[in-house]
């Protein structure tokens, strides 16, 4: 009981990755039309916001280490806690955290270029086309992350406050010993928060409400007049900053290296195709479910029925569900069928 | 499309004689490029062997297959499968390799085929991940896991054994009765195979069959209308270029025999699509081009490192020659990636045609020119680009 209660768990946190990953994929489809490759890498990207924010925050000094006395010892003293002494280290030790205040913007203006620049000129292009652009654009970006960092994970730390083990057991009348990583929580919490917030934007906003008109009937939202297209710009920038911020926060529980992006996308493109290509809930739901499947499938219970499972449960889910529902499982009709 | 038209079997031939001729004599024209060494002219062959089988699917049909890297892999493992148990006769490993990808590509295609677009892409991906995470895990018994399945000593090798071949004190190296698998009789080993597939892909470029599936590309619903179900073709198509596939694997373990998970790898299957785009999607030659070409440079960029930079840039001034050294470091040695992505993104923008588009435009900017005013000119370029 207690195994399949952190399992579950770790489904949630995991299908949490993959949902707000699918969700910005889909989005981009539904509005714009375009199977974008490089989500993977934007994902990758907002990870690498986090270390970078790290790294400038821990930019150091040699400073002469006054507690040895016999000889001259330097060590190293980060700026942050020179100048503002305990104030800096908390600084450091929330240094996760606050990459989302840096994430936002540098991943909005990502989208946007990438938009701009790149992906409107292949609105009107074959999908197939689309494909391997992104492709291209992925491979690029992820060999300049390697140039810039280097090709090891990078360890990020949580802060210190919730990097123990909160005793989620007695919650749910479970006995102490069941523990579970706050950050996890906190990880889980944060995308079911942004998956909320996109979907309220969607629909509680005007503008949410002109974006799903024209996911719906983009010809007649531009007869009214509206300039849907500078719409669906500000919707690729959302996507790519909702995909930076899950790289941003997952990065504590898996340390981030380059291909970080590609193992990804592989992923969350069976996830948007099990959820059904364009539909929004349809991507989170795939998400977590297909989280949840992985985690009980990786239980040594189930690997010793049927061994291997835990590698491919995935692809077999999408493999089943392309064959038995071929839109997936929310799928609206009539969207890729050409 | 250029290659449509009706071409004569008579040039068909020459063409083909030509071909040959180039290929057979690349040990001698390559010197001067510096990669007429066999293990890279090996690798000209083979994977031009993978590209053109890739482009029978890909050209032909306009089925985009994100998997084909898993039949280069099942290539690769039968045949090294083959020289332990049976033989270190490539012929075996070879027909076993190319026979049983062809099998395992039946396997797959039958339940990709059901879909087309994106999400026969992302079935193909998903089961060459599947593979390349079986090959890693459950089936290491099979596979031999992370190291990779290598030759022994002690491996059975039946058929060798009875003809009373046994292996004095060093492993076996494959070989085709006698004649090496390695160095310049193993370049021609391969290219021999590759001229022979690339005849019987020439004349499924040119049969009724080749035609067909270019019209599932064109418009998979009027050929339905004219009465033809579209799935044996298909299907067809698949399994022929998954037996290319696993050719291309089987002879990638007779120059190494070494067959290791990361060749089902999906960045693997990436690659073939890179080269067949390069070269020209469609096109008869382009994939064999892009195949020479990506390997050339790959071998030439990954080559170069710090220090032989900094030696190439020294007619620079000091100060100047580290930040340049550095800079051009980026796109070369270990971030020949890099330079392969933006080439690749380049060539999907301006030229989705790839190098034989470049080189027709290039011929019809030449043959035009004089002949017509530019107005004309530019008509037909928008054709030809709506026709790409």
């Amino acid at each position: 009981m207690d195994a399949i209660f952190l399992q579950i768990l770790n489904g949630l946190d995991k299908g949490g990755a993959y949902a707000l990953i699918a969700l910005g994929l889909t989005l981009v489809f539904g509005t714009l039309g375009v199977v974008n490759f490089a989500h993977g890498a934007i994902f990758m990207m907002g990870a690498f916001c986090a270390v970078t924010l790290e790294k400038l925050l821990t930019l150091s000094v040699k400073v002469k280490d006054e507690s040895v006395t016999f000889f001259d010892a330097y060590k190293e003293t980060p700026y942050l806690e020179l100048w503002f002494g305990d104030t800096g280290t908390a600084i450091i030790d929330w240094s996760v955290p606050l990459s989302i205040i840096l994430a936002i913007p540098v991943m909005l203006l990502i989208g946007i270029v990438m938009e701009r620049f790149l992906i409107r000129h292949f609105y009107k292009r074959p999908h197939a086309e689309q494909i391997l652009v992104t492709f291209g654009l992925a491979i690029v970006l992820q060999e300049v992350v390697k140039a810039a960092f280097g090709a090891n994970p990078i360890p990020q730390g949580a802060p210190d406050i919730v990097s123990g083990s909160a005793a989620v057991g007695a919650l749910f009348g479970l006995g102490e010993a069941v523990v579970y990583p706050w950050w996890r929580l906190i990880y889980l919490a944060f995308s079911l928060m942004t998956i909320g917030l996109v979907f309220s934007f969607l629909h509680f906003t005007t503008y949410g409400m002109v974006v799903r008109a024209g996911m719906a009937d983009r010809e007649t939202v531009e007869l009214l007049g509206i300039n849907i297209e500078r719409r669906f710009t500000i919707v690729f920038g959302i996507a790519a900053v909702v995909a930076g911020l899950a790289g941003v926060m997952y990065t504590p529980v898996l340390p981030p290296d380059y291909h970080l992006g590609m193992d990804f996308l592989v992923l969350s493109f069976v996830v948007v195709v099990v959820g059904g290509m364009g539909s929004l809930p349809g991507a989170v739901a795939a998400g977590f479910l297909l989280g949840i499947l992985q985690s009980f499938s990786s239980m040594t219970e189930v690997k010793d029925i049927f061994p291997g499972i835990d590698q491919i449960i995935i692809y077999l889910v999408a493999v089943v569900i392309l064959l038995t529902r071929p839109r997936g499982l929310m799928g609206r009709r009539g969207v890729m069928e050409s | 499309m250029s290659n449509t038209k009706i071409v004569s079997p008579k040039k068909d031939m020459i063409f083909m004689a030509i071909l040959s001729a180039v290929v057979l004599t690349m040990p001698l024209w390559l010197q001067p490029f510096g990669a007429a060494y066999p293990d890279l002219m090996q690798k000209f062959m083979i994977f031009g062997i993978f590209a053109i089988g890739y482009n029978i699917l890909f050209g032909l049909t306009g089925y985009l297959s994100f998997g084909h890297a898993a039949f280069l892999g099942v290539g690769s493992y039968t045949a090294v499968w083959s020289f332990k148990l049976l033989s270190m006769n490539v012929i075996p490993a070879l027909i076993f390799g190319t026979v049983l990808s062809g099998l395992f590509a039946l396997a797959i295609g039958f339940v990709s085929l059901r879909r087309s677009g994106i999400y026969f892409s992302i079935l193909t991906l998903a089961f060459a991940q599947m593979s390349y995470n079986l090959a890693y895990s459950v089936l290491t018994p099979i596979t031999n896991g992370e190291t990779g399945l290598q030759l022994e000593q002690a491996d059975p090798r039946v058929l060798d054994r009875m003809s009373g071949i046994v292996a004095d004190g060093s492993l076996p190296t494959p070989n085709l009765f006698g004649i090496e698998g390695i160095g310049y009789s193993g370049f021609y080993i391969c290219a021999a195979l590759m001229l022979i597939s690339f005849f019987i892909y020439l004349r499924i470029f040119r049969s009724p069959f080749g035609l067909k599936l270019r019209a599932i590309k064109s418009n998979q619903n009027r050929m339905g209308y004219t009465g033809f179900s579209t799935r044996p073709y298909l299907m067809t198509a698949f399994v022929i270029s998954g037996m290319y596939a696993g050719l291309a694997g089987s002879l990638l373990a007779v120059t190494d025999p070494l067959a290791g998970a990361e060749r089902m790898q999906w960045t693997a299957s990436g690659e073939v699509v890179l080269i067949t785009i390069l070269g020209g999607v469609g096109t008869l030659i382009g994939p064999l081009l892009g195949a020479g070409i990506i390997k050339y440079f790959e071998n030439i960029f990954s080559a170069f490192n710090d220090t032989v930079l900094l030696n190439a840039f020294s007619f620079l001034p000091d100060w100047l020659a580290h930040p340049v050294a550095s800079l051009v470091g980026l796109f070369v040695g270990e971030g020949w990636h890099l330079t392969l992505g933006l080439v690749f993104m380049l060539i999907v923008i301006f030229l989705p045609g790839g190098i034989m588009e470049g080189i027709s435009r290039l011929s019809r900017l030449v043959t035009n020119r004089g002949k017509s005013d530019s107005h004309e000119n530019k008509e037909k370029e928008q054709t030809s680009a709506g026709e790409v």
